[in-house]
């Protein structure tokens, strides 16, 4: 494990690839490792990638890297796409349009099935990126699976959060709808010299004209297998970057990110102690015979775990 | 420990027939695997530079063009320069009888032919790997 801490410090490949294996299989390993690396983090800039399945987010990330390499900053990439729900498999294909970038030193991408997690990302992806900045990349991009209309997780982890869109999805009733379009820093109309781009872009502005912000978030149009749009798009995520922090609105995304992380060990904890040290499944069968509420079997878990219950 | 495999399915060498390749990723996902898949015309180095970093149980190469001779011993030299001999490597193509013994000499763990079982292929993964 220590050789694996330094290394990893070090900015080596193959201890990073192993410490992730650590984080997400193993939980013991995961405790340790993590109080390890876990202050030496919080330098680079959390770059999230989200949008609807085959938006083109993967070959927009491709050539995001692109951009971000010839500015001389390293690389981190996990690429989240989903697992079955039937046999727990998984088929992770992002990393097909980023082999571009397999030999080159300053980019490592680590391709992460969800293993049923909501949200759109993995249980682990949080802590996979702690261990990627811990190895000093400069940027880390998050590649969402493709989304829907809910999972929005990644609006609390990243810094910018691109969302990216592509015409041909839906009238105008999709775009005011809540969930993913809000949650966008950048907007990247992708696909933009299809039939439909630019009546896509301006639905999205005149969704943007009726925020009260001073500061909404700006729209690229982008053709990411062409290449084109890629350098404004980078400049535009780094100019709401700076905007992040000038407004101080950083520290709050900071205390934010903090609470999720905290919340979601919080509630793996109590599922964990309750599965293991109360009578769980004599009281799911209680509730499913309809002799108790779901609510009241909270209760008695809680009791069984010597928590009392404040009725509020 | 809920260790998942994970497997990387690469097609190293010229030839862009990806059918068998995508058969053997869909199964090894439907066996409850992790299964990257990097596409077709990559070299040994990249396939390589990629197993490293998603540290994979196996890799499973797929060449329908003749080269497996050249470019599956070299993924296996390649693994062991990075420390990563452990890695459970396989091939499967068109891939005549007689070259069987060399590549298995050379580290191949195991040749799949055409006709061959996905379960017989995943059967022989579970039972190979490693997963310390």
């Amino acid at each position: 494990m220590k050789d694996l801490v330094t290394g990893l410090l070090a900015g080596k490949v193959r201890p990073l690839a192993k410490a992730i294996t650590v984080v997400e299989n193993d939980r013991s390993g995961k405790r340790e490792l993590l109080k390890e690396i876990y202050p030496r983090t919080g330098n680079a800039y959390l770059l999230g990638i989200t949008g609807p399945p085959g938006a083109g987010k993967s070959t927009l990330t491709d050539k995001v890297i692109s951009k971000l390499r010839q500015q001389g900053k390293t690389v981190g990439v996990i690429a989240v796409d989903p697992s079955s729900p039937f046999s727990g498999g998984a088929i992770l294909g992002d990393r097909i349009r980023m082999q571009q970038h397999a030999l080159d030193d300053g980019v490592f991408i680590r391709s992460m099935a969800t293993r049923s997690h909501l949200g759109g990302l993995s249980k682990s992806a949080v802590d996979v990126m702690h261990l990627m900045d811990a190895s000093g990349k400069d940027v880390i991009i998050i590649e969402t699976v493709g989304v829907g209309q809910d999972e929005v997780d990644i609006v609390r982890i990243a810094k910018t959060t691109v969302v990216v869109m592509v015409p041909g999805l839906g009238d105008s009733v999709q775009i005011a709808k809540a969930g993913v379009m809000e949650i966008a820093d950048v907007f990247a109309v992708n696909k933009a010299d299809r039939e439909g781009a630019d009546k896509l872009f301006s639905e999205i502005r005149a969704m943007l004209d009726m925020i009260k912000d001073k500061d909404k978030p700006e729209i690229f149009r982008t053709v990411a297998v062409d290449d084109v749009g890629i350098d404004e798009l980078v400049q535009g995520i780094f100019a709401h970057g700076d905007k992040v922090v000038e407004t101080g609105l950083i520290q709050k995304k900071i205390a934010e990110k903090a609470e999720s992380e905290l919340r979601a060990y919080l509630l793996d904890s109590i599922m964990e102690r309750s599965t293991t040290m109360t009578d769980y499944d004599e009281i799911v069968k209680r509730v499913a015979d309809k002799q108790i509420t779901p609510m009241d079997g909270v209760d008695e878990i809680f009791a069984g775990l010597g928590m009392t219950i404040k009725e509020s | 420990m809920d260790k998942k495999i994970k497997v990387l399915v690469a097609k190293p060498g010229l030839d862009g027939h990806d059918r068998g390749a995508k058969v053997v990723s869909r199964a090894l996902r439907d066996a409850g695997m992790e299964v990257i898949y990097t596409g077709i015309r990559q070299t040994p180095e990249q396939i390589v530079a990629t197993a490293v970093q998603e540290d994979v149980d196996s890799i499973g190469l797929s060449c329908l063009s003749g080269a497996h001779n050249k470019l599956f011993p070299k993924v296996v030299d390649l693994l062991k320069a990075q420390g990563a001999g452990d890695v459970l490597v396989f091939g499967g193509g068109i891939i005549p009888d007689e070259d069987i013994p060399g590549l298995k000499a050379a580290g191949v763990a195991e040749i799949f032919l055409p006709g061959t079982s996905t379960e017989d292929t995943i059967a022989f993964i579970k039972e190979n790997v490693t997963t310390a």
